[in-house]
C-alpha cells in the first residue's frame, strides 16, 4: 500500500483492539516520568488525552489560544454524545452503532477505528459520570437518552442543550487534577507556529505567546495534535473565531499528509445568514429535529409572499406546505443524516421556494409538536375537555424544557418568538470529517507526531452522524492515544530530555520569525478580514453544498492568486511584540489560503458524490448521491510538495471485511 | 445608527490606560455587539490605527472569552446574554456606550478591554475535580441512580462558563458565585461527597489568596450572570464550608 | 475550625451572626421600650431589672457591647477589603442595575446607625453608668419612665432618632435577611424568611420612630 501504512491488527473485527493492546509496547511506570509530551489543543481530545497521559506518568505541557483550555470550541457542541449502551433496551450494540457510523459516513471511514470507537463509547459515559458530568436523568435517577439523525435507535446521552460544554470541563477537571499535582503544565494564550522535526522524528514545536509575543521552543519526546476542524476556511461557519487549521497545515507542511480535505458537514440546522457584517453563524441542536417539522410552501408565490412579507408561516394552511424531508425520506422523515437534509434545503431554496428576504431559510415548525405534547400531558394531568389555548400553553412549556435555552438563544438573535412562528434555518459549514491521516494508533506521517479529535480524519468518512463528535474526541483522548503513543514511546525511554538547542529548533524559530516578519510587512491595502471573507464566499460557493468541475478549477485559480494578493498586500497594523490579534488572524488565514486550495483539489480529484461532498456531475435522477465504490472507495492523503496545486496524491484503500457496500438510503 | 463609543485603551498590562472616544456609522440592529467592534477595528485599521483587543471566540454565548463591561454592566443591559449575543438593536441612535474591561484586581488587564483571568483556573485546580483515573474502568454509569432534582440542579450549576461577569458586577469583586457553582455540582452528586470537605475549604483558600473580594449577598452577580447561576449555591458552599470546618 | 477564623467566609459569618445577635437584641430593646408608650409602671420595672440584675450587668451588656463593636469593626474591614478587591474602578458603574441601593450601601447606613449609637449611648448608657457607679446615688425604681421621656423633649433630638431609625431599617432590609443566606439558608423556606425579614425590617425601626413621636408630643407635664 505504499505509504501509506494504516497498521490495522489482523484478526476478527472485535478482537482487533483488545488485540492490539495486548501486543503493543508499554512504557513502564518509573521511566514514564522521563518522556515528555506536547499536545497542542485543549478540547476534547487534547483536553482528555492531557488528562490520562499525565495520570499515566508523563509529563505534560498542553497548549491553547484561549486563555483557559475550558474554552476550546468542543463546549460549543450542544446535542449530545453516542454510547451503545443500550439502556433503552432498543436493540442497541456496538456493531450497530459501528454499522451506523460507517453508513452515515458513507462507506469512506476505516473499518477497524469505528469499530474501536463504537467499542469505547461505553466506557467514556461511565468515566464521564464517574467524574461528575450531570448527564440528563430520567425521574427514576437513570440517565437519559434522546435521538438523533441517521439512526433508528436513542442511544444519545445528552445534558440540555450543553453536552459539550459538560464534557468538555469533565476534561479540563481532569486535567486540572493533573495541573496541581505538577503532572501538567499549561500553556494558555500561546499558539503553536511550527512543529519541530528531529532526524526525522517530531521532537518539538515552536510556539508564541499570545500576550508577550515571545517566540517560544519546546520539546518533547511527542507532538499530539488535537486543534480541531478547520471550518474556518469558510469564513462563516459555527466554529469559533479562532478555530484555525494552523498546528495541522504546519505538521503537513513538515510531512504530514493530510485526508479528505474536501469532506466537509454543513449543518442543517442553522440560523440564516442576516447580513454583510455577519461573522460568525449560529447553530440550533439537531435534537430540535426531533420534535420540529421542516416545510416550506407548496407554491412558489406563497413562498414569494412571505419573503415581501405579505404572507405569514402561520396563515398558510397544512395542505400548503411542503414537509419536504417526509415527503421525501419516508422512513427516517426529518431525522435524515445532516447531508441529505441540508442538500435538501438547498435544493428547496434554489427552486425558490426559500422563505427569508435572501431566499435562503426554510422553516423548522414546532407547533404540531406542540399540540401533541399539550394533549399528553392535558390527558396525564386529568385535565378534561381542554380547549386549544390550554393545550397549547401546555405543550409549550415541554417544549421550553426540553429547549428552553435554544429558543432563547433563537429568539435573541433573530427577534422572533419561536413558540408563535416557526423557526427560519438554513444549512452552514459546521464539521470537516477531513483532517490529517492517520494510522491505527493515531499516528501521522510524522513518526511522533499524533493527532486526535476533529483534527485527525479517521472515524467519520464523508459525513459524521450526530453526537459522534464529542464521542470520538473523548474516546481518541481518554481511551486510544495515551495506550497507542506508548507502543512509540518505549522506545524513547533512553532518550533523556530533549534539547531545544538544536540546529532544528533553530531553523523552525528562524522560519517563524521570517513569516511573522513577512505577514508584518504587507503594502497595507487590506485587512487580514478582507482576505479571510473573500475566501470563505470562493469557499461557499465553489466549494460548498454542490461542487462542479468548472466551479472547482475556478475556485483553485481563484485561491492561489488571492493567496499571492494577500501575502504582497495585507495590512496587520501594530507590532508583533506583545498582543496582537491581526496578527494572530493573518497567520491562521495564510494557511487556509493554503488549506482552501488543495480542498478544492481534493474536490475536483474525487469524482463521486458521497456523504457531505456533492459533485453536481454525480447524481441520480432523483437529485440523489451517485457513489463510485469502484473506482473511490479510498483516502485521500496528500503529500505537501510546496504549492497546494503540486500536492501529491496517496491513496489508502478502504477494507469492508464486515459491512457489505450499498447504497445508502434513507427512504 | 450613529454610535458614539467611549472605549478604555491600554497598551499592555504595565502601561497607564485612557478613555478614547470614536464614532461610528451605519449600524444595523441584527448586528452583535460583537460585530459592531469588528466594523470599529476595520475602520480603525483602515485609518492606519491600531485596532480595539477584546477576548471573544465561539460568539454564541458558551465559551466565556467575551469580557465586556458595557455602560457599567457585565455583557450589557440585556439579562441572559453574553456580550456576543448582546444585539445592537437593544441600543438607539444617537448613545453612547462607555465600554471598559471588567475591573477586578485578581483580573488585571492584558491589553484594552482583555483581562487575565487566570485565577479562576487556580481556584478550580484547587480542587474542583472528582479523583477519579481516566482508564474507563469505572462502574456502570446507571450503577448510582441519582435525583433528577439533584441532577438538574447539578447541572444548573455546572452550567457557568467561567466568564467573570459575577466578579465584574459585584461591588467588591467578588468570585464566590464562580467558586460555589463548581463546589455545588460536585456537592449535589454522589461522586463528588467522598472529597467533599478538602474540595471546599481548598477553593475557598485559593479564592482568597487571589484577592477576591467578600461577598455582601448584593445578589448583582446572579442578575448579571448569563447562565443564571443562583445565589442557591453560594448558600450550599457556605453549608459545605461550615461543615467541613467544623469536620476538621 | 481555624479556616472559619482567617477565610472571607469566616468573615462573613461573624458578620451575620452578629447581625442576628443584634436583631434579637433590637426586638427584646423594642419590647420594653413599647411598655413606656402602654404600660409606663411596666416600663420602670423591666428597666429596672435591666439595670440592676447582675446576670444582665455583668454578662449580658459586654456581650452586647461586644457583638456591637464586632460587627461595626468587621463592616469596616470587609469595607477596606472589598474596595481593594476592585482595584482600579468603572469610569460607569451601574449599580443600580443588578442590585437595590441598601445592599450596596450598607457602610452608609450602618455608620449613620453608628453614629447614632454614639449619640443613644451618651444619652441612656453614659446616664446610667453616671447615676450607678460614678455620682453612686441610690437606686430608684420609678426614675426611668420619665427619664426616657425628657429625652425626647427636644425638637432636634427627636428628629436624629427618627432619621436614624429609618436608616437602620434600610440597614436591616438588606442585612437581616442576607445573614440567612450567609448561614447557608436558601431553601423553599426562603420567600417565606424574606417577607418575615421585611416586615421585621419596617414594623420595628417604625415602632421606634412611633415611640420617640409619643413620647415628644406627650410630654410630662408637672
Amino acid at each position: 500500500m505504499g505509504v501509506l501504512e494504516s497498521k490495522v491488527p489482523s484478526g476478527p473485527l472485535a478482537e482487533k483492539w483488545d488485540k492490539h493492546k495486548n501486543e503493543i509496547n508499554l512504557v513502564n511506570p518509573a521511566n514514564k516520568r522521563n518522556i515528555d509530551v506536547i499536545i497542542v489543543g485543549t478540547g476534547l481530545a487534547g483536553g482528555a488525552a492531557a488528562a490520562t497521559l499525565a495520570e499515566l506518568g508523563y509529563n505534560v505541557k498542553t497548549f491553547c489560544y484561549q486563555d483557559s483550555p475550558r474554552r476550546a470550541h468542543s463546549i460549543a457542541a450542544q446535542g449530545g454524545i453516542n454510547a451503545a449502551k443500550n439502556y433503552q433496551g432498543d436493540g442497541d450494540s456496538a456493531y450497530r452503532l459501528f454499522y451506523d457510523t460507517i453508513k452515515g459516513g458513507d462507506y469512506r471511514s476505516r473499518e477497524a477505528n469505528v469499530y474501536r470507537l463504537a467499542q469505547e463509547s461505553v466506557n467514556i459515559i461511565d468515566q464521564c459520570v464517574a467524574q461528575g458530568v450531570p448527564f440528563a436523568r430520567e425521574y427514576g435517577g437513570l440517565l437519559d437518552n434522546r435521538s438523533f439523525g441517521g439512526v433508528l435507535v436513542s442511544r444519545t446521552f445528552y445534558a440540555k442543550g450543553q453536552t459539550g460544554q459538560q464534557l468538555l470541563l469533565g476534561a479540563y477537571s481532569a486535567m486540572n487534577r493533573q495541573i496541581n499535582r505538577g503532572k501538567i503544565k499549561a500553556y494558555n494564550r500561546h499558539e503553536m507556529l511550527d512543529l519541530v522535526l528531529v532526524d526525522g522524528k517530531a521532537r518539538g514545536i515552536i510556539a508564541r505567546d499570545l500576550v508577550s509575543g515571545e517566540i517560544q521552543r519546546h520539546s518533547a519526546h511527542a507532538v499530539v495534535l488535537a486543534t480541531g476542524g478547520y471550518g474556518n476556511v469558510f469564513f462563516l461557519s459555527t466554529n469559533a473565531m479562532g478555530s484555525n487549521v494552523m498546528a495541522s497545515w504546519r505538521a503537513h507542511r513538515r510531512g504530514a499528509f493530510f485526508a479528505n480535505p474536501c469532506f466537509t458537514q454543513i449543518h442543517p440546522t442553522c440560523i440564516p445568514v442576516s447580513g454583510e457584517h455577519q461573522s460568525k453563524l449560529t447553530l440550533m441542536s439537531e435534537s430540535l429535529r426531533n420534535d420540529g417539522r421542516i416545510w416550506v410552501p407548496k407554491k412558489k408565490e406563497d413562498a414569494v409572499a412571505i419573503r415581501e412579507g405579505r404572507l405569514k408561516p402561520t396563515e398558510l394552511a397544512e395542505e400548503d406546505r411542503d414537509y419536504y424531508l417526509e415527503r421525501r425520506y419516508p422512513a427516517f422523515g426529518n431525522l435524515v443524516p445532516r447531508d441529505v437534509a441540508s442538500r435538501a434545503a438547498k435544493e428547496r431554496c434554489d427552486a425558490g421556494f426559500g422563505v427569508n428576504k435572501t431566499g435562503e431559510a426554510v422553516y423548522l415548525d414546532f407547533s404540531a409538536a406542540i399540540m401533541r405534547y399539550g394533549k399528553e400531558k392535558a390527558l396525564t394531568s386529568g385535565i378534561k375537555n381542554p380547549d386549544e389555548a390550554t393545550i397549547k400553553k401546555l405543550g409549550e412549556e415541554i417544549i421550553e424544557a426540553k429547549y428552553g435555552n435554544l429558543f432563547q438563544m433563537y429568539e435573541k438573535i433573530v427577534d422572533q418568538n419561536p413558540y408563535k412562528t416557526p423557526m427560519m434555518i438554513y444549512p452552514a459549514v459546521h464539521y470537516t470529517m477531513g483532517g490529517l491521516w492517520v494510522d491505527y494508533n493515531l499516528q501521522t506521517t510524522i513518526p511522533g507526531c499524533y493527532s486526535a479529535g476533529e483534527a485527525n480524519f479517521s472515524d467519520h468518512g464523508a459525513n459524521r452522524l450526530g453526537a459522534s463528535a464529542l464521542m470520538q474526541g473523548l474516546a481518541d483522548g481518554y481511551f486510544v492515544l495515551p495506550y497507542t503513543i506508548g507502543d512509540y514511546l518505549s522506545d524513547d525511554i533512553r532518550t533523556g530530555p530533549i534539547s531545544t538547542e538544536s540546529s532544528e529548533f533553530e531553523q523552525a524559530e528562524k522560519d517563524v520569525q521570517e513569516r511573522i516578519s513577512k505577514l508584518m510587512s504587507g503594502s497595507g491595502q487590506n485587512s487580514v478580514d478582507y482576505y479571510h471573507k473573500k475566501l470563505g464566499k470562493i469557499m461557499w460557493n465553489k466549494c460548498g453544498m454542490a461542487r462542479n468541475e468548472q466551479g472547482l478549477k475556478e475556485a483553485i485559480n481563484e485561491i492561489s492568486e488571492l493567496r499571492k494578493d494577500f501575502w504582497e498586500n495585507v495590512k496587520v497594523p501594530g507590532s508583533s511584540e506583545g498582543k496582537n490579534q491581526e496578527l494572530e488572524k493573518a497567520g491562521r488565514v495564510a494557511d487556509f489560503l493554503e488549506l482552501g486550495e488543495l480542498f478544492a483539489k481534493d474536490a475536483l480529484t474525487r469524482n463521486e458524490s458521497c456523504g457531505g461532498h456533492f459533485r453536481e456531475e454525480y447524481q441520480t435522477p432523483e437529485g440523489e448521491a451517485l457513489r463510485d465504490d469502484e473506482n473511490f472507495k479510498f483516502v485521500s492523503a496528500w503529500e505537501y510538495k510546496g504549492e497546494p496545486k503540486d500536492a501529491v496524491l496517496h491513496k489508502e484503500d478502504l477494507v469492508y471485511e464486515n459491512i457489505e457496500l450499498k447504497t445508502r438510503s434513507y427512504k | 445608527m450613529k454610535l458614539f463609543l467611549k472605549i478604555w485603551r491600554q497598551a499592555n498590562a504595565n502601561s497607564k490606560g485612557k478613555f478614547t472616544e470614536y464614532t461610528l456609522d451605519g449600524i444595523e440592529g441584527d448586528m452583535s455587539f460583537l460585530e459592531m467592534l469588528d466594523i470599529l477595528n476595520e475602520d480603525l485599521i483602515a485609518k492606519s490605527e491600531e485596532p480595539v483587543e477584546f477576548d471573544h471566540d465561539c460568539r454564541e454565548g458558551i465559551c466565556g472569552m467575551c469580557s465586556l463591561q458595557i455602560n457599567g454592566e457585565p455583557h450589557g443591559p440585556d439579562r441572559g446574554v453574553t456580550t456576543c449575543q448582546l444585539h445592537m438593536r437593544r441600543f438607539s441612535d444617537g448613545d453612547t456606550i462607555v465600554i471598559e474591561p471588567f475591573r477586578a484586581k485578581a483580573f488585571p488587564v492584558i491589553k484594552d478591554l482583555i483581562v487575565d483571568r487566570s485565577a479562576f483556573d487556580r481556584i478550580q485546580q484547587a480542587g474542583g475535580y472528582v479523583s477519579v483515573n481516566t482508564s474507563g474502568n469505572t462502574i456502570d454509569a446507571n450503577a448510582i441512580p441519582i435525583e433528577k432534582e439533584n441532577a438538574d440542579n447539578a447541572f444548573n450549576a455546572a452550567a457557568c462558563i467561567g466568564c467573570g461577569a459575577c466578579v465584574a458586577a459585584c461591588k467588591n469583586a467578588s468570585a464566590m458565585l464562580f467558586t460555589s457553582a463548581k463546589v455545588s455540582q460536585y456537592a449535589l452528586l454522589p461522586q463528588g461527597q467522598v472529597e467533599a470537605t478538602d474540595r471546599v475549604m481548598s477553593m475557598v483558600k485559593q479564592m482568597d489568596l487571589e484577592g477576591f473580594g467578600n461577598c455582601t449577598n448584593t445578589g448583582a452577580c446572579e442578575v448579571e450572570c448569563p447562565k443564571g447561576i443562583s445565589l442557591e449555591n453560594i448558600a450550599r458552599m457556605n453549608r459545605e464550608y461550615y461543615a467541613a470546618s467544623i469536620k476538621g | 475550625m481555624s479556616g472559619l477564623i482567617k477565610s472571607s467566609l469566616a468573615r462573613k459569618v461573624v458578620m451575620a451572626l452578629s447581625g442576628l445577635f443584634l436583631v434579637v437584641f433590637l426586638t427584646q430593646h423594642f419590647v420594653i421600650n413599647f411598655t413606656s408608650v402602654i404600660a409606663p409602671e411596666t416600663f420602670n420595672e423591666w428597666s429596672h431589672f435591666m439595670g440592676y440584675n447582675p446576670l444582665v450587668q455583668f454578662v449580658l451588656q459586654p456581650i452586647l457591647i461586644g457583638g456591637v463593636v464586632i460587627h461595626f469593626i468587621m463592616g469596616f474591614v470587609l469595607e477596606i477589603q472589598n474596595k481593594k478587591a476592585r482595584g482600579i474602578g468603572y469610569a460607569k458603574y451601574n449599580g443600580g442595575a443588578n442590585a437595590p441601593w441598601t445592599s450596596r450601601n450598607m457602610i452608609i447606613t450602618g455608620a449613620v446607625v453608628l453614629a447614632f449609637l454614639g449619640l443613644h449611648f451618651y444619652d441612656f448608657w453614659v446616664h446610667e453608668m453616671d447615676y450607678k457607679y460614678v455620682s453612686g446615688l441610690a437606686e430608684d425604681p420609678t426614675r426611668y419612665h420619665e427619664e426616657t421621656v425628657e429625652k425626647f423633649a427636644p425638637f432636634w433630638r427627636t428628629v436624629i432618632y427618627v432619621i436614624s431609625f429609618v436608616l437602620l431599617s434600610m440597614h436591616l432590609w438588606h442585612g437581616f435577611n442576607s445573614s440567612f443566606q450567609t448561614m447557608g439558608v436558601n431553601n423553599k423556606y426562603s420567600p417565606a424568611i424574606k417577607t418575615i425579614t421585611k416586615l421585621f425590617s419596617v414594623i420595628i425601626p417604625l415602632g421606634f420612630i412611633f415611640i420617640a413621636l409619643y413620647h415628644h408630643l406627650n410630654p410630662i407635664t408637672h
